[in-house]
């Protein structure tokens, strides 16, 4: 099957600094990737290169190609926009806007004008609440301030949030990082379901997180893919002298 | 603390250490008590200031009603009449001309300088807006005089005249240059680097995440300014207008050069006007001769300070909250 | 995910972002017209004699004479309320932080500053002149200079309280940690951190005082002999500004422009001079 993102010699700096060096990867569709690696070994910066997120840093440049459907989003004539549509971001820390829960969810189709009346997006609100697994805990309080929501729900209102855009891949930022074992647990189980209709990449410095979530596995060192495998392969067989001793837990 | 425990085996040391160590926590404590009688001063000063207006205004307070002074349109200071409603008028005219034309672009200009612009431009932007807010008050005057005035006679005057003269507010009837439009831009241009410094500030205090998690819906930029990040800091956002037409209340020199001197209600931006900081700044070093002179303009300061404080605490309140400390 | 540069949101981003340059440039650019409207006006009628002397007999008919009166008098004015106002200033700033920290007498004397700081300087003036009167004073240099101190001393604190407060905790912590007293941390730790910024809260009050015209209005009066006494009446540079723009005489009114740019230049060497200061020290200065 053609992978849905493929990332071609791409190399990153901020400033000076060389922090992601040629990178060429293939990320399945449909499947939960899961890029690993030590802190500072450039595993966020690959992510956010997926939504163009890294050009919102100052003095930053980067070469290369990030292809999503054969299409190079860095290409001039792309709009950003599209792509951050295309491509939906869960962030390590839940980051609700400042309206109510329905306003939330309704943002995004209010923000690309997806739906024609009041009763679609209502509909709609309703429908992504119930894939994040959160209607039933909010559905009498739609219209409360989000800010009032637990830390976990917040996370599944963002979660709905970036789904009701109609994104065709979802970015994780250590989405479970900020949140309690419950919480963490019930994202991953939306994750898991989600997975048949969206391609997922996570960034988690966690490896039960990774060996839990993963079908295939990106593992990243000082700003190089050290090794990349499908999740049985690079678990039970790790080829690179890294990948094993952080497999061992010498990191 | 230690020296509370005098069984304390690490205070034993030898007696002048330990007389030392008296002195410095006498000195301290001195000290303690000295900084806090300064702390005294601006809080005292207030207080001061406003009881001392008050009894210097209170002949003329007592004298009438509050109404007749302040809504009294005959300023004749030889017949001991003392109407207010003149220059009161003239200095709400002059401010809310300079506020409607600063606020735009000011929050333009901070919202840019806070969501746009890379930090090269912001450190560009900075010191512009220092100097523009460390040029003195008569220098505005004199930039007022020599291309303001001339400006809106010859400019804007004739053009507002041509288009808009039927509209009243906008009709020019004694076309000298002179008056409230160009006391309002110059006022503009001197409350623009305290509304745009504030708001940038407000501005500064929503947290990216919010901005981040707009533009990963992919929303454009001022989606996300005009959705996320101003209607949470819109309370912060009024807070610096309002302290912006506050500092412009109490101008004094630059207006009073440009704006004409004339106690009459103006009808029109073009007409002149005379504020309430302009009256006391021409007329309180002759205020001697005439009974009453004196009480009636420090009434017109007392004035002055009290909506001017109202407008501070109120706004300083707002900021206080968004900022999470006191304003600079 | 072509770009489709005409739909509805992205010429609203466009039209933005060019208004919003446009206001910067208008703001950047006023800043440009004063300061050329000051140079264009006020060289030509600068002069040695401007600097050097003062009025002579007929000066405001356009006869001989300069402006040293106020000039001196000005930095009188300023330099003396500066220095009365970082007496008290300095005290609060760091008993503010030193001492009270977030308390709530703390958050009441920075709200009385803020307070103070928009007082508008006329009524500061009238306030002294009535003083003034009920003890039976005439204007003075000490008059003015008290005025401008009180003027100050709100901008002054305020500026200093901005820069303390920036003050690392673990440095005060790492102080307070080796026995130091309060007070100790205070003046031997906090003032040596935040110098620089000490040193432009100083220059950044000095700036306002000497520019301020409505509150020496009717405190120090207006002579044409350089003040030799803190209890006689002084020039000033924007008295001097003012009252020669009043003139029917056009010689008159060019000084008035030369005294603008004179007053202009001073608030701008102190201005940049504030600038480059607290970038220079800033060597002994924790980050």
């Amino acid at each position: 099957m053609e992978p849905h993102i493929q990332v071609k010699d791409l190399n990153a700096f901020y400033g000076k600094q060389h922090v992601l060096k040629n990178i060429n990867i293939e990320i399945p569709r449909n499947k939960i990737t899961v890029i690993m690696g030590p802190s500072g070994c450039g595993k966020s910066t690959l992510l956010k290169t997926f939504n163009r997120f890294f050009e919102l840093t100052e003095y930053t440049r980067l070469t290369g190609n990030v292809l999503i459907d054969g299409q190079d989003i860095y290409n001039r004539d792309v709009d950003v926009t599209e792509v951050r549509k295309v491509v939906g971001l869960l962030a390590q820390r839940p980051a609700v806007l400042p309206m109510s829960i329905f306003d939330n969810v309704a943002y995004g189709m209010n923000i690309h004008n997806m739906k024609k009346d009041r009763n679609k997006t209502r509909e709609a609100v309703q429908h992504y609440l119930e894939i994040a697994g959160l209607w039933e805990e909010v559905h009498t309080r739609l219209h409360d301030p989000a800010t009032g929501l637990s830390i976990g729900q917040q996370q599944r209102l963002c979660l709905a949030r970036g789904l009701a855009v109609e994104p065709e891949i979802i970015l994780g930022d250590e989405p479970t990082s900020a949140l309690d074992p419950i919480s963490s647990q019930n994202i991953e189980k939306r994750l898991i379901e989600l997975k048949k209709d969206y391609t997922i990449v996570i960034v988690t410095h966690t490896l039960r997180q990774a060996k839990r979530l993963a079908d295939h596995v990106i593992y990243m060192y000082l700003g190089e893919v050290a090794e990349t495998n499908s999740a049985p392969e690079i678990f039970t067989n790790p080829k690179h002298e890294r990948t094993k001793q952080y497999l061992d837990g010498i990191f | 603390m230690m020296q509370q425990k005098p069984s304390d085996p690490l205070s034993q040391g030898s007696g002048q250490t330990q007389a030392f160590l008296q002195t410095r926590n006498r000195r301290d404590r001195t000290a303690r008590k000295a900084f806090f009688g300064i702390t005294l001063i601006p809080v005292l000063l207030i207080i001061v200031i406003t009881c001392l207006l008050v009894i210097r205004a209170w002949p003329i307070l007592s004298s009438q009603p509050l109404a007749n002074l302040m809504l009294g349109e005959v300023w004749k200071p030889t017949n001991e009449q003392f109407g207010f409603l003149p220059f009161i008028l003239g200095t709400v005219w002059v401010t809310l001309v300079g506020v409607i034309l600063a606020v735009p672009a000011c929050l333009l200009v901070a919202i840019y300088l806070a969501e746009y612009a890379r930090r090269s431009t912001r450190t560009i932007a900075k010191p512009v807006l220092d100097l523009l807010a460390a040029i003195p008050s008569v220098v505005y005057g004199v930039w007022g005089l020599l291309v303001i005035v001339p400006f809106v006679d010859d400019i804007l005057g004739p053009f507002f005249h041509r288009w808009l003269g039927f509209v009243p507010v906008f009709s020019v009837t004694q076309p000298t240059g002179f008056g409230i439009f160009a006391g309002g831009i110059v006022l503009a241009v001197m409350i623009a680097p305290l509304i745009i410094a504030v708001t940038f500030e407000v501005l500064s205090t929503v947290p990216d995440e919010l901005r981040q998690a707009s533009l990963s819906l992919g929303a454009t930029r001022w989606q996300t300014i005009s959705r996320v990040v101003l209607p949470r800091v819109l309370p912060g956002i009024i807070a610096a207008v309002v302290l912006g037409a506050s500092r412009a209340l109490g101008e004094t020199m630059a207006v009073l050069m440009v704006v004409g001197n004339v106690p009459s209600i103006p009808t029109s931006i073009f007409d002149t006007a005379y504020p309430l900081a302009a009256l006391i700044a021409n007329n309180f070093g002759e205020m001697m001769s005439i009974p009453l002179y004196d009480a009636a303009l420090l009434s017109a300061a007392l004035l002055l300070l009290v909506i001017i404080m109202i407008f501070n605490i109120l706004s300083t309140f707002v900021l206080q909250r968004i900022l999470g400390k006191a304003r600079i | 995910m072509k770009k489709n540069p005409f739909a509805k949101r992205h010429i609203i981003e466009t039209c933005m972002k060019v208004i919003m340059l446009a206001s910067l440039i208008l703001v950047t650019g006023t800043l440009g017209l004063i300061l050329w409207t000051i140079i264009k006006n006020g060289i030509p009628a600068m002069s040695w004699e401007m600097l050097t002397q003062v009025p002579k007999g007929g000066f405001y008919m356009g006869k001989e004479g300069g402006i040293l009166n106020a000039i001196i008098g000005s930095l009188y004015l300023a330099g003396g309320g500066t220095v009365l106002a970082l007496v008290c200033s300095l005290p609060i700033a760091l008993y503010l932080e030193a001492y009270l920290g977030e308390s709530k007498w703390g958050s009441y004397v920075r709200l009385a500053l803020d307070v103070l700081w928009g007082i508008p300087t006329i009524v500061y003036g009238a306030f002294g002149f009535a003083v003034m009167v009920s003890l039976g004073l005439r204007a003075s240099l000490l008059a003015g200079i008290i005025v401008l101190a009180l003027i100050e001393l709100p901008i002054m604190t305020r500026a200093m309280d901005e820069v303390i407060c920036r003050m690392p905790l673990e440095v005060e912590q790492a102080a307070l940690a080796v026995g130091s007293t309060r007070l100790e941390v205070a003046l031997r730790v906090v003032t040596r951190q935040m110098l620089p910024g000490i040193i432009t809260a100083v220059l950044l009050a000095f700036g306002r005082g000497i520019g301020d015209a409505a509150s020496v209005l009717f405190t120090a009066g207006y002579t044409d002999r350089i003040v030799t006494s803190l209890f006689r009446p002084t020039a000033s540079l924007p008295l001097a500004v003012f009252f020669q723009l009043g003139s029917p005489f056009p010689e008159v009114r060019a000084r008035g422009y030369a005294a603008a740019f004179i007053l202009t230049v001073i608030v701008l060497i102190v201005s940049f001079g504030a600038r480059l200061l607290s970038s220079r020290l800033g060597k002994y200065t924790i980050k």
